[in-house]
């Protein structure tokens, strides 16, 4: 029977099932962090239980740091202590971590990708709901709660139930300006902020295939905010270009071998999904968001929706989000005052995002009501960056160039966006104070973050490529 | 986790669609290492903001079944939010329906997670207002009753139910399939292309 590559990955990994029963699900591949983690090490050290798979597991420190240069320092006695439980229980179950200045640290879903780790056909977890990134790889990749994330640190295993299956035809193809990230948007807007609930995702069409491995992983990491707990994009040649000699990818023959076995995941001619959705990209514009949540968004060029226009569910949300960001229905998102810019995260902090703002931001200068702040995803993303010079770039057009973490992208750690301050960002949510307490948030992909920096209103980066 | 059986108690409403965890608590107040204390930040940026916001309510204070719109707890995976509400004395939501890992991690903590319709649901926002609506919610019957005795059967995982019911770990069940899962590791291995040593 015709599978998909969901099914096939599911089928894969069901240790067992019985009526009545979850399956019980092999990970492949977890992930950890400070914040979700140490419950989950308590549990094992109160059971007396050690790690079944260590070599399957690996941590980082990305959410609770500051990204100052001298971020060792970090003022926050709850978050140090945080940040030094994850090194202690590391080294008490032997866990390798990935440590501030190892040349390895970064943001847990920058990082496993460019260590070579994230590979297709695998099951991944990790305690964040952006472990849907690794989808790109091929991978079923999800977050988890930190109960377990015990559970995959004691046995390797989680209970699931098998997902419904969606598939996206991302049709057409971007114009110039347009990326990833909008067309992430434009189906969060078009399915709505739940449309994906109990769902997996294939994205697929033949906008997909041509998308690099950085917009594959914009693309999977938003799948979350449309609900879907994962979203995948079947292995090719773009796959296996990016992850040949990545440092823990297999090399020689095993790397043949492995090829082969990750062809195998591809989805079969005529197998069906649960769910079937367009988009299609041709006509898409740069997306932005105007409210309080990921389905809250437009093209550039549209006017704020006029709320009697939404469906009566959405009213009563829409309008609250409305006095929150303090824009009016019916009138234009292009041209909004904003006070800061943000470019960094795990949806949009890796080099090729660096490299179109530092393509946009060359010889100019960030305007003076503006602070901008560009984090990279990751310190190989910084050395690389740095390599190619875009540091200077940032430098000279008056940006704040930092050391990698989540930073402003969950108000969680120093970097914070004041209250009452409007921020236009790279990162993935825009929910009220997400990135710190009173802050407007609007989403939109790294290039309209620069352009808007540079002009210091919200503005649309196609007019830089014509 | 704590087992749950049946409550009487009375309902706080919500009446907002997609609440996300970020809103339930915020990420400024995850930096401890424990499961405990969460509870008094439970949506403290809507308390802060809203005086009238129902937690601020003395009427709702011993509230401890609260009712929602769709697609409750959305948006980050972090199991502090079942955390926050269990602390803040909240045993059972009950919505149209809830994101998927939020619905995972209220199960693992004994947070009872209950879907109705969302017209029955309206309505009980509607008469929960007065701080004086008490419901009974029975786990074991999987029925919802109001004060009218007015009975609504609800869908409820069985095993799920049984774990609930029972204060029985999760954990527990997977430990027991050891050997089960070591056989089977062993031969997914051979197609594992990596160590993170």
């Amino acid at each position: 029977m015709a599978k998909n590559i969901i099914e096939k990955i599911w089928d894969l990994h069901v240790v067992s099932e019985k009526e009545g029963q979850p399956a019980v699900f092999a990970i492949d591949l977890q992930l950890m962090h400070e914040v979700t983690s140490a419950q989950a090490f308590d549990e094992l050290r109160q059971r007396g239980i050690k790690v079944a798979e260590p070599q399957h597991c690996v941590a980082t420190i990305d959410h609770s740091i500051p990204t100052r240069k001298d971020r060792e320092n970090i003022y926050d006695e709850k978050a140090k202590t945080q940040i030094v439980t994850l090194r202690n229980n590391c080294e008490e179950f032997g866990i390798p971590l990935l440590d501030l200045n190892s040349g390895k640290q970064g943001i847990v879903h920058v990082v496993g990708p460019e260590m070579g780790l994230t590979q297709p056909g695998m099951t991944i977890v990790c305690g964040d709901s952006h472990t849907a990134t690794h989808g790109a790889f091929g991978a079923m990749a999800f977050g988890v709660g930190t109960t377990e994330v015990g559970h995959v640190l004691a046995t390797g295993c989680i209970l699931q139930k098998k997902p419904k299956t969606m598939r996206v035809n991302f049709n057409g193809a971007l114009k110039p300006g347009v990326y990833a990230k909008d067309a992430a948007l434009a189906l969060i807007a078009k399915i709505g902020i739940g449309g994906a609930n109990g769902h997996v995702i294939e994205y697929a069409g033949e906008a997909a295939r041509k998308m690099s491995m950085e917009a594959r992983m914009t693309v999977s990491n938003m799948s979350i905010e449309c609900g879907a707990r994962a979203g995948i994009f079947a292995p090719d040649q773009i796959t296996y270009d990016y992850l040949k000699n990545k440092p823990h990818a297999p090399s020689g023959e095993e790397w043949d071998r492995a090829a082969q076995y990750w062809d195998s995941f591809v989805t079969d001619e005529g197998a069906t999904f649960d769910l079937e959705v367009e988009i299609d990209l041709d006509r898409l514009d740069p997306m932005i968001t105007w409210g309080t949540n990921p389905e809250q968004g437009m093209m550039i060029g549209e006017n704020v929706p006029n709320i009697s226009e939404l469906p009566k569910t959405h009213r009563l949300v829409a309008e609250k989000a409305l006095a929150y960001t303090g824009l009016k229905q019916g009138e234009p998102i292009e041209g909004t005052k904003i006070d800061w810019a943000f470019i960094g995260s795990c949806t949009n902090g890796r080099i090729e995002d660096f490299r179109v703002a530092a393509e946009i931001l060359k010889g100019k200068k960030i305007a003076e009501n503006v602070t901008c702040y560009l984090v990279p995803g990751s310190e190989a993303v910084k050395k690389q960056a740095e390599d190619e010079g875009l540091d200077k770039i940032f430098i000279e057009a008056g940006a704040d160039w930092r050391m990698p973490g989540c930073s402003m992208c969950l108000g969680m750690n120093d970097d914070k966006v004041p209250g009452g301050m409007r921020c236009i960002s790279s990162s993935n949510r825009n929910f009220v104070g997400r990135q710190g307490t009173g802050s407007i948030t609007h989403l939109a992909s790294p290039a309209m973050v620069a352009v808007s920096a540079i002009e210091g209103k919200i503005a649309n980066p196609v007019k830089f490529f014509n | 986790m704590q087992a749950f059986t049946k409550i009487t108690a009375k309902v706080i409403p919500l009446p907002l669609k997609d609440v996300d965890t970020d809103m339930i608590i915020p990420a400024q107040y995850l930096t401890s290492i424990s499961k405990e204390g969460y509870g008094e930040n439970l949506f403290i940026r809507l308390k802060q903001e809203q005086p009238d916001f129902p937690f601020n309510q003395d009427k709702f204070a011993d509230a401890q079944i609260l009712v929602a719109k769709s697609n409750f707890g959305c948006g980050s995976s972090r199991e502090h939010a079942a955390w926050a509400i269990l602390g803040a004395g909240i045993r059972v939501v009950i919505a149209p329906g809830f994101a998927d890992i939020f619905f995972n991690n209220s199960a693992k903590n004994g947070l009872v997670l209950v879907e109705l319709d969302a017209e029955v649901i309206n309505g009980m926002l509607v008469d929960a207002e007065n701080g004086n609506y008490e419901i009974t919610v029975d786990l074991e019957a999987q029925t919802v009753i109001l004060p009218d005795n007015t009975s609504y059967k609800f869908n409820f995982d069985p095993f799920r139910k049984e774990c609930i019911l029972n204060g029985y770990e999760e954990l527990d069940f997977l430990l027991a399939k050891s050997d089960e899962i070591g056989q089977f590791k062993e031969e997914r291995d051979k197609n594992l292309f990596f160590s993170t040593k």
